[in-house]
């Protein structure tokens, strides 16, 4: 059997775009394959993705396979593994890195348990060990209470790793890599599961995930008007997007899509500013990457203040409006 | 139909931070004994999708529940019974403590294969200590079914399972042959609270209890990881809060503004 090398980045593409998780992944794959001295390949899969692969190249991939099928559209457990599961046999790799996205968290388990071995989740440090040349992964653990370092030892080591944790190295157009496609036959003996229909929830205005100002609540905003007026207002103002933790979405106060934390959206704005959120583990997973953050609060003890840089206590009813109007004042 | 929810006793996820403490010489963390531990909450929300399924026809469907661990506390463990859930298989033994993913998720395929008759399987998106999320992926893989993971709806139309699938952007509508395995997100919405005459019934339920050698492995717990822990720690936080006080809230609201804009924030 051919000897386990290089790194595989498995890439995302949406509406024609290469996902910035992937841009992400190819930056610290190529740290990890440089440290190596090995290769750094990335997979693309969908029904039309060979557009984008020169993209992958420009932002760090040596070679990128391309596995293009009707099938592929939608992700979909068992389609996807056909294709990993040729692609660990035939490309042999010694890491195997996604994203922590809802294909990877699904994909990644499944692939390993195919395979017998290890793979590590939601990871925001990916190290190579240079005495063993296994890679050591670094991911949060009790709802962010605590980190530990993982490690294993049987190849390929696959992570996934959490969005906005690593940086992209600087696309260059010049690189220079390979683009191959990578044909898998769909066997549909092995397809047991399908996909009738995709329901997109768009929110309107700016996208959460690209904000560079975010305005959230939580659950002591007590219903749904104050994210449809004072928030949106806000948020227009600032031309940011509103988030939420989760009980405001459990509640059904706002939509599931705009959830913040560590089952909702991960985002690392330039400011975050938290409204009646008390800042458990659970919302910080999502937003703690936020340069700045700040956050009104009624408890002096709330965990939020733990991590903001700016905090008001009290009554968010009686702050907010005189916070917001002394915004948009500042903004003219 | 029979229905099989993994379950899983964990620290509360709910308790403040501070709560939790490092134990460094067994790579976990641990609380005080007045913070009593739960059952998973996702895992709460599994066994609430598959009750939403013997709603339907409660003497067609049996859902049986699988609970691993060591000195499982019964009042946590019988949650589901007194939510709904028919019986409780326990995976009890000192030598299950100290299992990855990989341990865990072949220790309850082992324990699915010895029940034998399964047309769905529920598991929690994730749990709430290790944050792994790949349990239930694992069964499936182990077991050779379908998975469908991060569900809000399930339901069983015309001897398949149809799964909304909750995604970045909205959610995929699923359809998968059975047997299945799923697992359950928050978005599902709240699980049931247990009932009185539930609690009554749990009350004189007595849990199946099997060991490795009645699920026929050797290795379970720590010595059937694939991942070694490298360390455990807890990272320092410093507190640099600077906060804004005035004589009234409104001022105080506008103070802070300023400081957004002297720090060049807006």
């Amino acid at each position: 059997m051919a000897e386990n090398k290089g790194i595989l980045v498995v890439g995302e593409v949406a509406e024609g775009k290469l996902l910035p998780i992937t841009a992400e992944l190819l930056g610290a794959g190529r740290r990890l394959a440089d440290e190596l001295k090995e290769q750094l390949n990335c997979i693309l899969i969908g029904d039309k993705v060979g557009d984008v692969a020169k993209n992958a190249v420009a932002a760090g991939a040596d070679k990128v396979y391309v596995t293009e099928d009707a099938q592929l559209k939608d992700y979909q457990t068992d389609t996807y593994m056909l294709v990993m599961d040729k692609a660990v046999n035939d490309i042999v790799p010694r890491i195997i890195i996604m994203g922590q996205t809802s294909i990877g968290r699904d994909l990644a388990p499944r692939l390993a348990f195919k395979l017998g071995v290890s793979t590590i989740m939601d990871c925001l440090e990916l190290a190579i060990d240079p005495a063993t040349k296994f890679m050591n992964c670094t991911r949060p653990v009790y709802g962010g209470n605590a980190r530990a370092t993982f490690t294993s030892e049987a190849l390929p080591q696959i992570a996934t790793v959490r969005q906005k944790a690593m940086s992209p190295i600087a696309a260059d157009a010049a690189r220079k890599g390979d683009v191959v496609a990578f044909q898998v036959a769909m066997d549909a003996s092995r397809i047991r599961a399908k996909v009738l229909e995709v329901i997109k929830e768009e929110v309107a205005g700016v996208k959460l995930e690209d904000a560079q100002v975010v305005i959230a609540g939580g659950r002591g905003l007590a219903g749904p008007e104050p994210f449809q007026k004072d928030l949106a207002d806000l948020a227009k103002a600032l031309k940011g997007a509103v988030g939420a933790s989760r009980p405001p979405c459990d509640n059904k106060w706002v939509p599931d899509s705009i959830q913040i934390g560590l089952t909702g959206k991960i985002i690392a704005p330039e400011l975050y500013i938290a409204i009646g959120i008390s800042g458990s583990s659970q919302h910080m997973s999502g937003c703690s990457g936020s340069k700045c953050i700040v956050a009104i609060n009624k408890d002096p003890e709330a965990n939020i203040f733990k991590e903001a840089r700016f905090g008001v206590v009290g009554d968010w009813k009686a702050i907010f409006p005189a916070f917001a109007q002394k915004i948009k004042e500042l903004l003219q | 139909m029979n229905m099989i929810v993994c379950c899983k006793q964990v620290l509360d996820p709910e308790a403040a931070p501070s709560t939790f403490k490092l134990d460094a010489a067994n790579n976990r963390m641990v609380q005080p004994p007045e913070v009593k531990p739960v059952v998973n909450p996702y895992d709460e929300q599994a066994v609430e999708a598959a009750l939403r399924i013997k709603d339907t026809d409660k003497a067609a469907h049996k859902v049986s529940v699988i609970s691993l661990g060591n000195n499982l506390i019964r009042d946590v463990v019988k949650k589901p019974l007194s939510m709904g859930a028919d019986e409780l298989i326990l995976l009890e033994d000192p030598a299950f403590e100290g299992g990855d993913s990989f341990a865990v998720a072949t220790a309850l395929a082992a324990a699915i294969k010895k029940v034998g008759q399964f047309d769905l399987i529920f598991c929690g998106r994730q749990e709430s200590e290790w944050d792994d999320g790949q349990v239930g992926s694992g069964i499936a893989e182990i077991l050779g079914i379908p998975s469908v993971t991060v569900a809000k709806k399930v339901e069983v139309v015309g001897g398949k399972v149809k799964v909304e699938r909750v995604v970045a952007d909205g959610f995929q509508i699923l359809e998968a042959s059975m047997p299945a395995l799923i697992t359950v997100s928050n978005e599902l919405g709240e699980a049931r609270y247990a009932t009185l005459k539930g609690i009554m019934a749990a009350s004189k339920k007595q849990p199946i209890v099997w060991k490795p050698a009645d699920i026929g492995l050797d290795k379970v717990g720590a010595a059937a990881r694939k991942s070694k822990i490298v360390k455990l720690f807890q990272p320092v936080k410093e507190s640099k809060c600077e906060m804004v006080s005035a004589d009234s809230p409104a001022e105080a609201g506008a103070m802070l503004a300023q400081k957004l804009r002297e720090n060049k924030v807006i």
